[in-house]
C-alpha cells in the first residue's frame, strides 16, 4: 500500500530538481500560512461574500489585477533564471530540459495569465465608470469570465510542481507538441490552461462591447467616449473574432494529442504547418488586443497631465478602429521562412508596414497633445513620455522584421526577441503601469508614494535598455532564441552579462514597486475629494473608491471630457446643475455559481490532463449543474432603497 | 426609473414567438439530417456529397441566424448585422488565406 503511494506520489508530483523542490516547499508553506491567517481572523465568510461571489466590476478588477501581479512575479522569476543561465552557460545552472520549460512558461504567463489579466482588470474598474453606468452589460458573465481565467491559469500553473511543465515553447508547434514530441503531461496542462482561461476571455470581450454600446449614461454619443473606451472597443471587438481561431487550434491539437487525430502530425494526412497558420491568426490579433488599450491609457493620461484636449480625437478613433482590423490580415509574417512563396511574404510584408501607419498616426496625436501644454510629470505621465521612444524604436525594429527578404536573416534570432520585447515591455507594460498608477487612488481611495514610484521607473528604464539594447547586436551575431548554451568562443558572453545586469535592474524596479505599495499602505491616508488629478473624465466625478453603484444619479453627458467642461463652466460663475431626485437602484445579486462552475472546468480540465475518466465526469457534470442552476434561479436583482442611497452618499461626501 | 429601462433586463424585446421557433428547430434538424443520411448510405459520389454538405452548411447558417439570432427583427443601430458582416469578412479572410498559404506547403 504504501509502496503504491509512492510510487503515484513520484509520478504526480515533479522531482529530482532542487529549484522546484524549492517552490514546492513554499507553495506548501504559504498556503499552509493563508488557510491559518484565514481561519485566525475568521474570515473565511466575508471572502466568500465580499470577494469570491462578487459581481461587482470593480472588485472583479482588482482580483484580476492581483492575480496579475502574482503572474507578473512568477513569469519574473522565469526570466531571471533564463538570464542567469545565458550569463554563464558553462555554470549549467539549469539543465536543457528545465530550460525548455521555463521558456515555454514564461513566454504564456506573461502574455495570458500577466498581460490579459491586468487589462481585463483595467477594464473592469475603468470602462463603467468613464462611460456612467453602474456595472457591466452582464455582471454575471463577468465574474465567470474572472473565474474561468483564474482556474485557467492555476491550472497552467501548477504544472510545474504536479505532472510537469509544457516545454515547446509558447505557441506549442506541432510536431513537437504533439504526443510523438511532448509524451508527457506538461503539453496537456497547457491546453486546458489556455483553453479554460480562453473562454473567459472571450466572455469579457462580449462583454464589454455590449458594455460600451448599450450603457453608456444618457447624452454621450459614441464620439464622446473617452478615447480609452474606444481602445477597450477596438481591443475587445478583436477578441471577439480573434480568440474563436485559438480555441478551434487548440482544440484540433487536443484531439491529435487525446484521440489520435491527425490535423497537425506529420503522418497520416496532417500538416503541421496548417498549425502555425492558425495560431498566428489568433496570436498576432492578440498582440494588438493587448496594446491597443494601453494606447488608450496614454491617450487619457497625456489628455490629463498637459491640461489639453487629446490633439486629434477623430484620427484617433479612426486609427484605433484600423488597427484592430488590419491586424486579422498580417499574421503570415510571423512565418516568412515557412516557404509560402514570393507572392504571400510579398503580401503579408506590405499589410504589415501598412499597419504601422496608424499607430505612427497616435504617436504624433499624442506628441500634439503635449505641445504648448502646461505638462506636469507625475508617475503615470513618466510611464507615458519614457512609452513614446521605446515603443518608436522597437516599431522601427518591427518594420525591419516586415522585409520578408531581411526576415530570413533575423527570424528567430535574438534581434527578434528584442523587438518583442521592447513593444510589449515599452508599450504594453509601460502603459498598463501608467494606467495603474493613473488609476490607483480611484481605485483604493489613496495616493501611492511618488518618490518610491520614480524610483522603480526609473530602474525599470534603464534596466530595459541595459538588458534589450545588447540583445539586438546579439540577434544580428547569430545568436538563436531558445538556446541554452554556446560556445565561449562565439563571443557572445560580454554582451549576454551586461543584458542579465539589466534584467536584475528590472527585478529591483519591481521590488521598489512592492515597497511603493507596502509604503503607501501603511502611511496610509484617505483621498480628500474623488478628483486625484484634476481629471477630465466622469470616473473623477464620484468620490474614490467609488461606492457599490458608482453614481447616485446617472450623468446627463453633453461634452467630450464632460466632467472637464462642467468644472470649466462652475470656475467661470456657471450654476452648478440641479440635483434630480434619488431613486431607487437596480443592482444584480452576488452569486457563487461562477467561482463553484470555474472549480468544475478546473476539475474537467485536470482530468482530462491525467485522463482520469471519473475526474472528468464529475467535473462536467459539476458545469452542466451550474448551468441549470442559474438558468433556473429567477431572484438575481434587487433594488438599493433611496434613504440607503442617501445615507452612503452622505457617508462619502461628508469627508470631504 | 426610465434608465432600468434602457439596460435593465426588464427592457422586452421581441424574442421571436413560439411559431418561429419550433419551424426553425425543424429546418435545422432536416438540415442536419440530409447529409446524414447521404452519407450513411452512400447515395451520391464523393463530389456531389461534398457539395450537398456545403450547401447544407450554409443554410444551416442562415436558419440560425433568422429563427434564433433574430437577425431580421433588430432594431436600429444594426450591430449584429456589422457584427456579421465582419465576420464573414473575417472567416473569408482565414478560409482563403489558409488555402493560399498552404498551397505552397502541402506535404506529400
Amino acid at each position: 500500500m504504501l509502496d503504491k503511494i509512492k510510487e503515484f506520489a513520484s509520478e504526480f508530483f515533479v522531482t529530482g530538481d532542487p529549484l522546484i523542490l524549492g517552490a514546492q516547499v513554499s507553495i506548501a508553506l504559504s498556503l499552509v500560512a493563508i488557510i491559518f491567517t484565514l481561519t485566525f481572523f475568521k474570515k473565511w465568510k466575508w471572502l466568500w461574500t465580499e470577494w469570491l461571489t462578487s459581481v461587482d466590476h470593480k472588485k472583479i478588477g482588482i482580483m484580476y489585477i492581483i492575480a496579475s501581479i502574482l503572474m507578473l512575479f512568477r513569469g519574473g522569476v522565469d526570466a531571471l533564471l533564463m538570464r542567469v543561465q545565458l550569463a554563464a552557460p558553462e555554470l549549467e545552472f539549469l539543465h536543457p530540459e528545465h530550460y525548455n520549460q521555463i521558456f515555454t512558461t514564461h513566454g504564456v504567463i506573461m502574455i495570458l495569465f500577466m498581460a490579459m489579466p491586468l487589462m481585463f482588470g483595467l477594464f473592469n474598474i475603468v470602462v463603467p465608470l468613464q462611460i456612467g453606468a453602474r456595472d457591466v452589460a452582464f455582471p454575471f458573465l463577468n465574474s465567470l469570465s474572472f473565474w474561468m481565467f483564474f482556474f485557467g491559469a492555476m491550472l497552467f500553473n501548477v504544472s510545474f510542481i504536479i505532472g510537469g511543465s509544457p516545454d515547446a515553447g509558447w505557441l506549442a508547434y506541432p510536431p513537437l507538441s504533439e504526443l510523438s514530441g511532448s509524451p508527457g503531461l506538461g503539453q496537456d496542462f497547457y491546453i486546458w490552461g489556455i483553453q479554460i482561461s480562453g473562454i473567459g476571455s472571450l466572455a469579457t470581450g462580449i462583454n464589454f462591447v455590449v458594455t460600451i454600446l448599450k450603457m453608456r449614461a444618457p447624452g454621450m454619443k459614441l464620439m464622446q467616449m473617452p478615447m480609452f473606451v474606444w481602445s477597450v472597443l477596438s481591443s475587445c471587438i478583436t477578441i471577439m473574432f480573434a480568440f474563436p481561431i485559438l480555441t478551434v487550434t487548440l482544440f484540433l491539437l487536443f484531439l491529435d494529442r487525446y484521440l489520435g487525430a491527425h490535423f497537425f502530425t506529420l503522418d497520416g494526412g496532417g500538416n503541421p504547418m496548417m498549425y502555425i497558420n492558425l495560431i498566428w491568426m489568433w496570436g498576432h490579433p492578440e498582440v494588438y488586443i493587448v496594446i491597443l488599450p494601453a494606447f488608450g491609457i496614454f491617450s487619457e493620461v497625456v489628455s490629463a497631465f498637459s491640461k489639453k484636449k487629446l490633439f486629434g480625437y477623430k484620427s484617433m478613433v479612426f486609427a484605433l478602429m484600423s488597427i484592430s482590423f488590419f491586424s486579422f490580415f498580417t499574421w503570415a509574417h510571423h512565418f516568412f521562412t515557412m516557404g509560402s512563396g514570393a507572392n504571400v511574404n510579398a503580401f503579408f510584408a506590405l499589410t504589415t508596414m501598412l499597419i504601422a501607419i496608424p499607430t505612427g498616426v497616435k504617436v504624433f496625436n499624442w506628441l500634439f497633445t503635449m505641445y504648448r501644454g502646461r505638462i506636469k510629470f507625475t508617475t503615470p505621465m513618466m510611464w507615458t513620455v519614457a512609452f513614446i521612444p521605446c515603443f518608436v524604436v522597437g516599431g522601427m525594429t518591427g518594420v525591419l522584421l516586415s522585409v520578408a527578404p531581411a526576415d530570413f536573416q533575423f527570424h528567430n534570432s535574438y534581434f527578434l526577441i528584442a523587438h518583442f520585447h521592447q513593444v510589449l515591455i515599452g508599450g504594453v507594460v509601460f502603459g498598463y503601469f501608467a494606467g495603474l498608477y493613473y488609476w490607483w487612488p480611484k481605485m483604493f481611495g489613496f495616493r501611492l508614494h511618488e518618490g518610491l514610484g520614480k524610483w522603480a521607473f526609473w530602474f525599470w528604464n534603464i534596466g530595459f535598455y541595459v538588458c534589450f539594447m545588447p540583445q539586438y547586436a546579439l540577434g544580428l551575431m547569430g545568436m538563436t532564441r531558445r538556446v541554452n548554451e554556446y560556445d565561449f568562443d562565439m563571443g557572445w558572453q560580454p554582451l549576454n552579462v551586461i543584458s542579465t545586469v539589466g534584467a536584475f535592474l528590472m527585478g529591483l524596479a519591481f521590488i521598489f514597486q512592492v515597497w511603493q505599495i507596502a509604503h503607501s499602505i501603511k502611511f496610509y491616508k484617505k483621498e480628500k475629494d474623488g478628483d486625484a488629478w484634476d481629471g477630465r473624465t466622469l470616473e473623477w466625478s464620484i468620490p474614490s473608491p467609488a461606492p457599490l453603484y458608482n453614481f447616485a444619479r446617472l450623468p446627463q453627458v453633453t461634452h467630450q471630457d464632460d466632467w472637464w467642461e462642467e468644472k470649466q463652466r462652475i470656475a467661470a460663475g456657471g450654476a452648478p446643475k440641479p440635483l434630480a431626485p434619488l431613486e431607487p437602484i437596480h443592482m444584480p445579486k452576488n452569486s457563487g455559481i461562477p467561482f463553484i462552475m470555474s472549480v468544475c472546468w478546473f476539475t474537467a480540465g485536470f482530468g482530462f490532463v491525467w485522463d482520469w475518466k471519473w475526474m472528468i465526469v464529475t467535473g462536467l457534470a459539476g458545469v452542466a449543474v451550474c448551468m441549470l442552476a442559474r438558468s433556473f434561479s429567477y431572484d438575481t436583482d434587487y433594488y438599493i432603497p433611496v434613504d440607503e442611497i442617501e445615507r452612503t452618499e452622505a457617508a462619502l461626501r461628508g469627508t470631504k | 426609473m426610465e434608465q432600468h429601462n434602457a439596460h435593465g433586463h426588464e427592457s422586452h424585446e421581441s424574442h421571436g414567438s413560439m411559431k418561429s421557433y419550433v419551424i426553425g428547430f425543424l429546418l435545422s434538424i432536416v438540415l442536419t439530417i440530409i447529409p446524414l443520411v447521404l452519407v450513411m448510405n452512400d447515395m451520391l459520389s464523393k463530389k456531389a456529397t461534398t457539395a450537398i454538405i456545403l450547401v447544407m452548411a450554409v443554410l444551416q447558417f442562415a436558419v440560425q441566424l433568422i429563427f434564433f439570432m433574430h437577425l431580421r427583427e433588430e432594431q436600429k443601430p444594426r450591430y449584429n448585422l456589422m457584427a456579421l458582416i465582419f465576420g464573414l469578412v473575417i472567416l473569408l479572410t482565414i478560409v482563403a488565406g489558409s488555402i493560399w498559404i498552404m498551397t505552397y506547403n502541402a506535404i506529400g
